[in-house]
């Protein structure tokens, strides 16, 4: 059994070290062993992956051996196996340090993913925060990035103002330079639309907002699978990024802050590990990451986390955004040529996400045909109602490729659409 | 007819089809069939919380049965419902507390009863007998 294994590690290294040169495509979908699997008696096409998306072998391998070698409870252990799943899991974590450029790594807090992290500093801020100071988000927000500061803002009676955008799905930098005053005090915005695939202006965003001393918040949730982000770089106070969207597991992510910002933040939950000494009387909280990891963590999902980035460095981000950028040109342009189809969201510089309606036909409709034939989509309001009300509409098909979808899939999508249609309408 | 005869009348219907494309094509027909709900019963209050699309029915009672009009701004779901107004419309509310929905399953529209389904399809049937239970006690 172990022998296999690590003979199925060697196989894997040596492939992705082929694949660095150039995508094979067909070679990658082997390590999704779901991409095998039939929906509704067709050949699954998975094209919701900006929702979640899949896991490949060697991530379920880890999976798969931390729960059969060294599941264990972390840092406090004397055995043998506490001490092995806490290397691996502060392992990740330097993985994770290494992957976005971060100087400290306890400047990185573990979370069950990107809404928690957004809530820990949202509810961080409650002590900071005054009547009448102004917090700025984008028009363009996930639900998980709004509604935490409007509850932040009811809490304080501080103001949520919000950055418009155009019909394109650009936001409005000069709008934007004039809504900050020294009254603002905190500016987020996502890296990547999870609506429209825009990618956003973050460096300027984040360099405006420090000219006049306001912290910024990045969600990097749908950026994190498509572009490998600098944070040192950047110098963004703080970024959030969800394991699920990048083929690790659900239920972890993280949070960087910089280590200033967390060291005045007060801690979000009580627990264990986030002590340094408890008596009733009072208690002291433990240093930095601990003081935000109240609990026993996602261990496994940790460690996972880190494989997951070891298998999309491997294949490279660079050759991954430009063979999802092919993707996105060619489905754009072959899902145009349907008469009444009008994409939302075309900004210059988007992701692989495609958002679309058929004129007369509502979305849902749209999506339960294509599930029966075997094609996953998103449809609804995504998460992000202010983008729907801007258009005037219940909701889009969203079609999001990854890495590992193909052109001949984006032909079926196209058919499927066609098919679609002339049912419905 | 009473419910019972009209739920096999529906499966009957269904069973000439041999795949979900011709099933799904003669709920869409069906969907544009449906008794429209007057306008102004299109109120936020008649909207069935649950659904990814906006459905509205209203119920009104003649003499002893109640006969439900409906909308969906979705044309497979406007067919789901009008599938279960078929069956429901026109008879006496305890009749419709009474009746049970397997139908729905033999006309091969099973996954649409997973109560975590987007289309509310649990919450339509649990919005029709509510309407029921509240005439019900009115003809008390």
């Amino acid at each position: 059994m172990f022998a296999t294994h690590v003979n199925r590690i060697s196989y894997k290294k040596f492939n992705l070290d082929m694949l660095r040169t150039s995508l094979d495509v067909q070679t990658i979908r082997k390590d999704f062993p779901i991409l095998d699997r039939k929906v509704n008696g067709r050949p699954l096409v998975y094209l919701d992956n900006a929702a979640t998306s899949q896991t490949p072998q060697q991530v379920i391998d880890v999976i798969v051996d931390y729960y059969s070698n060294y599941n264990a409870n972390i840092h406090r252990g004397v055995h043998a196996l506490s001490q092995e799943a806490t290397d691996k899991y502060e392992e990740a974590r330097k993985k994770i340090q290494e992957h976005f450029n971060i100087a400290k790594s306890h400047e990185i807090i573990f979370t069950s993913g990107t809404t928690h992290a957004i809530n820990l500093v949202a509810n961080g801020f409650s002590s900071f925060l005054k009547q009448g100071d102004e917090i700025l988000v984008s028009a363009m927000e996930h639900h998980s990035n709004i509604v935490p500061w409007q509850m932040l803002a009811e809490r304080t009676g501080a103001i949520l103002k919000v950055i418009p955008m155009s019909l394109d799905g650009e936001l409005e930098m000069d709008a934007y330079e004039e809504l900050l005053s020294d009254k603002t005090k905190l500016v987020f915005c996502n890296h990547v639309s999870n609506a429209l695939g825009t990618i956003n202006p973050i460096q300027e965003i984040i360099d405006k907002a420090h000219e006049i001393g306001a912290a910024v918040l990045i969600d990097g949730a749908q950026a994190a699978p498509h572009i490998k982000a600098d944070l040192k770089a950047l110098n963004v106070d703080f970024y959030t990024v969800s394991a699920h969207k990048m083929c690790g597991p659900t239920g972890v992510g993280m949070l960087y802050g910089k280590e200033e910002w967390l060291n005045t933040l007060p801690p979000y939950q009580g627990g264990g590990e986030m002590i340094a000494e408890v008596t009733f009387e009072k208690t002291t909280y433990a240093d930095l990451p601990h003081k935000f990891e109240a609990g026993t963590p996602n261990i496994c999902g940790g460690i996972a986390f880190g494989a997951a980035l070891d298998y999309m460095n491997a294949i490279g981000f660079e050759s991954m955004a430009k063979y999802e950028k092919e993707l996105l040109d060619y489905a754009t342009k072959r899902l145009s040529e349907i008469d009444g189809l009008k994409i939302y969201g075309t900004a210059k510089n988007k992701t692989s996400v495609i958002s679309f309606n058929i004129e007369g036909i509502h979305p849902y409709d749209i999506g339960t045909i294509l599930d029966k034939l075997g094609i996953a989509v998103r449809t609804g309001h995504h998460c992000a109602q202010p983008i729907m009300d801007f258009y005037k509409i219940p909701g889009t098909v969203r079609a999001s490729f990854s890495f590992y979808n193909t052109k001949e899939e984006v032909d079926i999508l196209v058919e499927g659409v066609q098919r679609a249609k002339s049912m419905l309408l | 007819m009473t419910i019972e005869e009209i739920q096999e009348e529906i499966v009957d219907e269904f069973s000439m089809f041999d795949d979900w494309m011709q099933r799904y094509e003669y709920m869409i027909e069906l969907g544009k069939s449906l008794p429209l709900i007057n306008e102004k019963y299109k109120t936020e209050d008649n909207i069935i919380k649950g659904c990814q699309s906006k459905v509205w029915v209203h119920a009104e009672l003649e003499d002893d049965k109640l006969v439900f009009t409906a909308d969906s701004d979705a044309i497979i779901t406007k067919g789901i419902i009008a599938i279960l107004i078929r069956s429901f419309s026109n008879q006496r509310p305890q009749d419709i507390i009474n009746a049970d929905t397997d139908f729905i399953d033999e006309i091969g529209l099973k996954e649409h009863l997973s109560p975590t389904r987007a289309n509310g399809l649990v919450s339509m049937i649990k919005q029709l007998k509510l309407y029921a239970v509240a005439y019900q006690t009115q003809l008390n």
